[in-house]
């Protein structure tokens, strides 16, 4: 009897690096991406046809969700964000098709998104209002809080990755655990609960990234 | 009982009572999110998509609460880094 493993295995190793099945399935992700992106934007039209229609309104969705929460220019974060957004989404639901494993149920996977969300909260602070502007926005409301501030960037960003990790991996065991009970048809349900839960965990990411980065940005009233 | 059958079992109560508990909690803040939420909708559904917005961010963030929990059952469960010490 095969027995079904959620935790990531190791394929092949380079030197100390080791290859996992989650890395090859977030590569099978990223060129299921970039295809779907080149061929959607071929020929593209001002009467848009049934392809560019759905890109077109996942493209809109961003950028108005985006706007609505950043005080900002929010060309500054669309791109890296709504890139950010289709990759976790296409990698929590990639664990659906058979013979995948879920990238987003490595804590690697994770940490490395949130890593991209911590930098980018600097990186788009710092650019908005300047070094010293930035640092500024550590002493509000008084000097008091700077401790929590600074605890309180490595927390969120653990946080943000756990959260991610710990949603997906739920969601696999119960499927497998399942899987060992009852077998048939069973499961199908909790799979179907599965695919809502991993749209929302990467609308969440993304809208708490965002929430981060407003965060960071002192509006000027 | 030897030392490697009591960390076992205590392991396995520990990780039934973190989700036990760690469950009760969310849940219970969940509802009360959600039951506030429809509330505010009602009164004002023209307030409804931010309300939405905000409903989503917060459940999430009381959701890792339980998630948390999650992780440190199965850390106990399968990662267990106690138990290196007695089958050293």
């Amino acid at each position: 009897m095969k027995i079904f493993n959620v935790f990531p295995e190791t394929i092949f190793s380079i030197g100390p690096v080791h290859i996992t099945d989650t890395v090859i399935t977030t590569w099978l992700v990223m060129i299921a991406i970039i295809t779907i992106s080149y061929f959607a934007t071929r020929k593209l039209s001002v009467k848009p046809s049934f392809f560019q229609e759905i890109i077109e309104a996942v493209f809109e969705a961003i950028e108005v969700t985006i706007k609505d929460i950043l005080p900002v220019e929010p060309w500054l974060v669309i791109p890296v964000l709504g890139t950010l957004w289709i990759l976790i989404g296409f990698s929590n639901l990639a664990g659906l098709i058979p013979g995948l494993k879920t990238p987003t149920a490595d804590l690697n996977t994770t940490f490395a998104f949130a890593l991209i969300s911590f930098s980018m909260t600097h990186v788009i602070g710092i650019a908005t209002q300047g070094l010293k502007g930035y640092l500024m926005h550590y002493k509000e409301p008084t000097w008091l809080l700077l401790p929590f501030h600074l605890i309180a960037e490595v927390t969120r960003t653990i946080a943000l990755a756990v959260r991610l990790f710990g949603n997906m991996l739920s969601g696999d065991m119960i499927a497998i655990i399942l899987l060992g009970i009852v077998g048939l048809l069973v499961p199908i349900p909790f799979s179907l609960l599965h695919i809502i839960i991993a749209l929302i965990q990467a609308y969440i990411f993304g809208v708490l990234t965002l929430v981060f980065i407003a965060g960071g940005i002192r509006t000027k009233s | 009982m030897d030392a490697k059958t009591v960390v076992i079992s205590v392991s396995i109560i520990a990780a039934a009572f973190a989700m036990a508990i760690g469950g009760y909690g969310p849940a219970r803040a969940l509802g009360k999110a959600l039951t506030e939420a429809l509330d505010a909708i009602a009164r004002q559904p023209e307030a409804s998509d931010r309300i939405m917005r905000a409903l989503f961010v917060g459940m999430a963030l009381i959701e890792s609460i339980a998630i948390y929990a999650f992780v440190i059952a199965l850390i106990i469960l399968f990662a267990n880094p106690l138990i290196g010490y007695i089958l050293k």
